[in-house]
């Protein structure tokens, strides 16, 4: 099994070797933000394509195909496109939190982001708290909504960042109970610490039902918290414009747009690391023979393979279903998902004080 | 004192947060309070962070800047309080707010100067608190252990829970 810490420890050294230990560490930390925010907007782009791709193909489209074959460079267009693009500023709105609310989106889904573990030794924040760490990260994205909607000066900006608002508080429980599950099960909040004790089998076929029953909860409860799929009415088209960011111009708006879908790739990511053993590869216990052939498939494609295909679950579903009503959408939470996710909270610990799993 | 990594953060953190509180309370738009105050909660977070204490930080963040911070941000988008707030204080107002403010700052400082802070075990080593060992303090029942308190906080979360049905619930 390939380990980063090798490389990332040769690299330490090396600094070390010809400055003191400070510039070291501040040289290796810029390089680190500046390699995120790289590699955030390179999976931007690969998820946009594939969602119109993806999108093109449930409705019986092609989906884009005329720049370059198969219309792989129309992202990049699209990306210079909103690079050149004015931003403009409103009358009579607030313009410090109007130009303030894209950051807080976009820097909260990075701090989300910097949680996801793609390989082994190749963590960036992992904390002995890393769940909880990224349940903070993730609601407070929902304040950057907030203030884009009501800085932007408009009744239906306002209205969706209401909507938003209370989807994304509302979820945000079912979330956290179904990744409490699974902690309740591995004994730890730690991410590479979880991933770690799958190495015997993924969690999903470990903890059986009440696993199973976690990680749909998290499917349907990350879809809405990211306002996707049939929870977008934050975003309804063809009664609020564009949501929240309508009055949003240039990168700007792009900043939404990218936290959009890294969203949904961290949702997809996280479900893959919790319930499907993140870079862990198939690990069968008994079959020696088979779990040393799927170790030399190193862990970041693992990762990528079981996150890119959760991606398409949630896309699946997003194509799928026509939108809810908000009085249906906070009934689904309150009166459906959470009684569901506290009973099977209770079933967990009486799995594991009774070692009923495997 | 040399200066250590951990000290120029503090240091930058501290500035951030000493902006930030005076911006809360000297901007006239309600709105921008709120956010300025969400910036001085991040602050605090980031000192926890700072100290090795992850668990209190994530809280800090999750309750405070995820929960709080929304409610107020909700609070005012559902009131009528979009006009600014008269910041004027009133003549008859200003010899009593000075006497608190600097009563306020002598006890500050007062404590700052004459406690004996304990030096850390591990000063300047990042450590971090862990996990089981905040858990089984906060549950445990024995000498420096915190069930009470804890069972004490749970009641009174139930009552909260219970009086905000009631004051929600149809007639």
């Amino acid at each position: 099994m390939f380990d980063f810490s090798i490389v990332s420890s040769w690299i330490h050294n090396l600094l070390t070797g010809v400055m003191p230990e400070f510039w070291a560490i501040f040289l290796e930390c810029l390089a680190i933000g500046i390699g995120i925010l790289l590699f955030y907007a390179v999976l931007a782009i690969i998820l946009i394509y594939m969602e119109r791709k993806v999108c093109g193909f449930f409705q019986c489209r092609i989906g884009p195909d005329r720049v370059g074959k198969f219309g792989i460079f129309q992202l990049f267009a699209d990306v210079i496109k909103m690079l050149i693009k004015e931003i403009i500023s409103l009358k009579n709105s607030d313009k410090f939190l109007y130009a303030l609310a894209p950051f807080i989106v976009i820097i909260a889904s990075i701090l989300a982001f910097s949680t996801i573990q793609i390989n082994k030794g190749m963590e960036i924040i992992d904390f002995n708290v890393g769940i909880v760490f990224y349940m903070a990260a993730t609601s407070l994205g929902v304040l950057g909504i907030l203030l884009a909607g009501w800085s932007s000066n408009s009744k239906f900006t306002m209205i969706s960042a209401m909507r938003s608002g209370a989807q994304i508080i509302s979820y945000e429980l079912s979330v956290g109970l179904s990744l409490l599950t699974v902690v309740v099960f591995t004994g730890t909040l730690q991410f590479s610490e979880i991933i770690q004790s799958q190495a015997d089998g993924w969690l999903i076929f470990k903890g059986h039902i009440p696993v199973w029953i976690a990680f749909i909860i998290y499917l349907i409860a990350g879809n809405a918290e990211t306002n996707r799929g049939p929870f977008d009415l934050p975003e309804a088209e063809s009664e609020l414009t564009a949501g929240y960011h309508t009055e949003y111009s240039g990168m700007h708006f792009g900043f939404f747009y990218l936290s959009e879908y890294l969203n949904l790739f961290i949702v997809a990511a996280i479900a893959a690391t919790v319930f499907l053993g993140g870079w862990m590869p198939l690990h069968i216990s008994g079959l020696d023979g088979f779990n040393a052939i799927m170790d030399y498939i190193p862990g970041f494609i693992w990762f990528f393979g079981k996150a890119f295909f959760v991606v398409f679950l949630l896309m699946w579903i997003r194509w799928t279903f026509p939108r809810l009503r908000i009085d249906q959408l906070l009934k689904l939470e309150w009166k459906i998902l959470v009684p569901i996710g506290l009973f099977n909270l209770a079933l967990m610990i009486l799995v594991v004080v009774f070692k009923l799993h495997f | 004192m040399d200066i250590t990594f951990q000290n120029v953060v503090f240091l930058i953190v501290a500035i951030f947060i000493t902006v930030f509180s005076v911006l809360t309370v000297t901007t006239n738009k309600i709105m921008r309070s709120a956010t300025y105050l969400l910036f001085v909660l991040f602050g605090t977070a980031a000192i926890y962070f700072l100290l090795g204490y992850t668990f209190l930080g994530a809280v800090q963040i999750m309750v405070y800047a995820g929960g709080i911070i929304i409610l107020y941000v909700f609070s005012i988008l559902l009131t009528n309080s979009d006009e600014n707030i008269n910041t004027g204080i009133k003549r008859g107002k200003i010899l009593p707010g000075l006497i608190s403010a600097l009563a306020g700052a002598g006890i500050i400082f007062f404590i700052i100067f004459t406690h004996n802070f304990m030096p850390s075990a591990s000063a300047n080593i990042l450590q971090e608190v862990d996990m089981k060992t905040i858990g089984f303090t906060l549950v445990g029942g024995g000498k420096h252990q915190y069930i009470l308190p804890f069972e004490v906080l749970g009641v009174l979360l139930l009552a909260c829970i219970i009086g905000g049905v009631l004051i929600a619930r149809k007639r």
